[in-house]
């Protein structure tokens, strides 16, 4: 299996643990990954609300250099995969509009080609489900995470607004963590936040709804006896592991609960160590789950 | 209730309601309870809510008038969706209680979320939903002379605010809101899709300063923290978040308001940033969200030094573990700096896209590719419904 692989801005700045294990992870697993090292930000939303035609041209070069590669395109991040197919639901809506677009392509000699032969841009989690499949990935489990307590956490972008992100065709999608859990050996842990907002785009602007949203999942996924998070965002990861101390005090408690990217748990099953994952790098600390694994053997 | 159980090619079926019910009349706090009804599975959730009082429990109490999606009456939560309950069809109710392992779940109905319950599925509406309209100013404020006869208006202009006139406020967003479960004081979807209904309408005068208003208040348009949640739960295609963004768009850029919030610095700081260097820097957004630099010196506003400070404690911890400023290893080819003539292009797109400013709003257009329904083939454009043709 062979992707294009756009890592996003927040995986090689503030989570380089992140973009890390995941390319441990996809040589384990076989996946190839082509970098688009000339793509830009997507955006994260940001930039459509100061001019969203910027914000879809930003989105048709990463999708045009993509489509140059003539393979299909893999994200790892849940707000880069909503803002890309924000952009994109636009740039297939209208072809008028889209050759206004591919206008500003054209210096650089690409264009975004709308539905072309293979090109479709899908978050690692996707991948994983719908194309790897489950199944293979069972069996490339070499460490069981059998004693493994995990919540998961999605983020809005990627579960939200289902018209726009595939789920008339793919209606499990904000499922898919869960049975990843599974897969993995682990046991999920339900609780009221899995779907819910982290917080992060506020933190800036609204400090305390941003807090209070974080503290309230954290605090939830240890009442129902969590081990730990594991989320495809890492901008959910930035308010839910990063900035978990300043949380935990809004809503007046002082544990803590590892947050894992989802590579990270992936690749525990896989065998790799923790701190091979970059899981030392985490604020919140994940040492809790790397007990759980000990006497788990990594063969 | 006119039912079909009589005829013979009937295709009733039985469905389980479990409903929670709160009765204040009888002190007791809220308890769930099961109804039984049989009914066609294309009739509406509410259908089966008439059935169940009819049949079992008169006392059942569910707010409803119109039971078309028109009245905006019958808010309700069904399996956790905030929704209406005639506009969902209890067959698809009874699917999604069960989609995990299409079993026979009862479907669950509860009140709206995010406001009081008055009684079983009656909520509250007035302090979260009506209040907060009345927020917004929700009239025209025109300059004050009448006319001789109407205002005429550009049609265009009254296209861009259809979407949001298109509300029937039910309160399903408001149930939905994500920032409202966190700060009551949020002004929320519903009334602030209201208030980009007149900062959208030509002949309104006070549009800046509605905008201002609405950018200075700490629970205003920057306390939405763009969840989807209100999108996905309005029955009219309302868009509420999509209206707060445009509201953003309206103070921030169009009317230049520095808010206390730094809703704008923010926004400007990322968009500045992406065309310097093609990818996020976060450690220098943080910096420039509160501080933009000025010559190279930071000129914090008295409003953003608070927000500077509240961040330290993040900035350091990121430092400490090294999260901030490190630079990846693990895989050779990617760089903090897009490499090359990369950057130029960006810059390019960013000339072109700031002479421009399309914005494209696919409730007015429609899209390509997709079988219009008959009542919104007039309004879409003729350029913007040619066919499945590529551009080559
Ligand atoms: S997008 Fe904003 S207004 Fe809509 S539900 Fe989320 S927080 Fe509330
Ligand atoms: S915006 Fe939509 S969900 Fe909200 S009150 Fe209006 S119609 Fe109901
Ligand atoms: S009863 Fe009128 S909207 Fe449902």
């Amino acid at each position: 299996m062979k992707l294009a692989y756009w890592p996003g801005c927040v995986s090689r700045g503030f989570t380089t643990e992140l973009h890390g294990s995941m390319a441990l992870v996809a040589d384990r697993l076989e996946i190839e990954l082509v970098s688009l090292d000339r793509a830009n930000c997507c955006g994260a939303g940001v930039i459509a609300e100061h001019n969203q035609e910027l914000a879809d041209t930003l989105n048709a070069r990463t999708f045009a250099l993509a489509q140059q590669t003539g393979l299909g395109m893999m994200n790892i991040c849940s707000t880069c995969q909503g803002a890309q197919s924000e952009c994109q639901q636009r740039l297939d809506a209208d072809s008028a509009y889209r050759a206004h677009i591919n206008e500003a392509l054209s210096d650089e000699g690409i264009e975004y080609v709308k539905g072309k032969q293979g090109f479709e841009n899908k978050n690692f989690l996707w991948v994983l489900v719908e194309d790897y499949g489950l199944d293979r990935l069972k069996a490339k489990v070499t460490r069981p995470l059998d004693r493994l307590r995990v919540g998961p956490f999605y983020g809005c972008y990627i579960v939200r607004p289902k018209h726009r992100l595939g789920y008339e065709e793919h209606p499990d999608r904000d499922l898919y963590l869960e049975r990843v859990i599974e897969a993995l050996g682990g046991e999920v842990v339900t609780y009221d936040g899995a779907r819910k907002c982290c917080g992060f785009p506020v933190i800036t602007m609204a400090r305390d709804t941003s807090l209070r949203q974080a503290g309230t999942h954290v605090s939830d996924a240890l009442d129902q006896g969590a081990d730990c998070l594991v989320t495809p965002c890492p901008l959910c990861h930035l308010n839910l592991d990063l900035q978990q101390p300043e949380a935990m005090k809004v809503v007046n408690r002082d544990e803590s609960l590892a947050v894992l990217h989802l590579p990270q748990l992936v690749g525990l099953a896989l065998g790799f160590e923790p701190s091979e994952l970059g899981m030392n790098r985490h604020i919140a600390s994940t040492e809790w789950v790397a007990e759980r694994l000990v006497g788990v053997p990594a063969s | 209730m006119e039912q079909a159980t009589a005829s013979t090619e009937s295709t009733t079926q039985s469905y389980t309601l479990k409903v929670r019910r709160f009765k204040p009349e009888e002190g007791e706090g809220p308890y769930w309870q099961e109804f039984e009804v049989e009914l066609d599975p294309t009739l509406s959730v509410l259908d089966g809510l008439l059935q169940a009082r009819d049949r079992e429990d008169g006392s059942l109490s569910v707010r409803c008038s119109c039971r078309a999606a028109i009245c905006g009456s019958c808010g309700v939560k069904i399996n956790g969706n905030s929704t209406l309950a005639c506009l969902t069809q209890i067959g698809e109710a009874h699917e999604g209680a069960n989609r995990l392992d299409g079993g026979s779940k009862p479907i669950v109905v509860e009140p709206m979320g995010n406001m009081p319950v008055v009684k079983d599925l009656v909520t509250d509406m007035e302090s979260t939903h009506w209040e907060k309209v009345r927020r917004v100013t929700p009239w025209l404020l025109d300059d004050g002379d009448p006319p001789e006869r109407e205002r005429i208006v550009p049609p265009e202009s009254m296209v861009d605010i259809t979407q949001t006139i298109a509300c029937i406020q039910c309160g399903a967003c408001v149930s939905s809101c994500l920032s409202m479960e966190v700060d009551p004081d949020f002004i929320g979807p519903a009334a602030l899709a209201k208030a980009y209904r007149f900062v959208g309408d030509p002949r309104d005068v006070e549009s800046r300063e509605r905008l201002y208003d609405l950018a200075q208040d700490p629970h205003g348009i920057y306390d939405c923290t763009h969840c989807f949640s209100c999108v996905d739960a309005c029955p009219k295609g309302v868009a509420p978040m999509d209206q707060i963004m445009r509201l953003r768009r309206a103070a921030g850029d169009e009317e230049g308001i520095d808010d206390a919030n730094n809703g704008r610095r923010h926004e400007k700081a990322f968009t500045k940033i992406i065309e310097k260097k093609g990818t996020l820097d976060e450690a220098l957004l943080l910096q420039e969200s509160y501080a933009a630099g000025v010559k190279g010196k930071l000129m914090p506003k008295p409003a953003a030094i608070k927000g500077l400070v509240g961040s330290l404690p993040t900035a350091v911890r990121g430092m400490r573990t090294g999260k901030m400023r490190s630079l990846p290893k693990l895989i050779p080819g990617i760089h903090p700096k897009l490499p090359g003539d990369a950057q130029r292009h960006v810059k390019g797109i960013y000339a072109h896209a700031e002479e421009h400013h399309t914005e494209l709003n696919l409730y007015i257009t429609g899209e390509e590719d997709v079988e219009p329904e008959p009542d919104e083939e007039e309004l879409s454009q003729p350029e913007a419904s040619s066919g499945p043709k590529e551009n080559e």
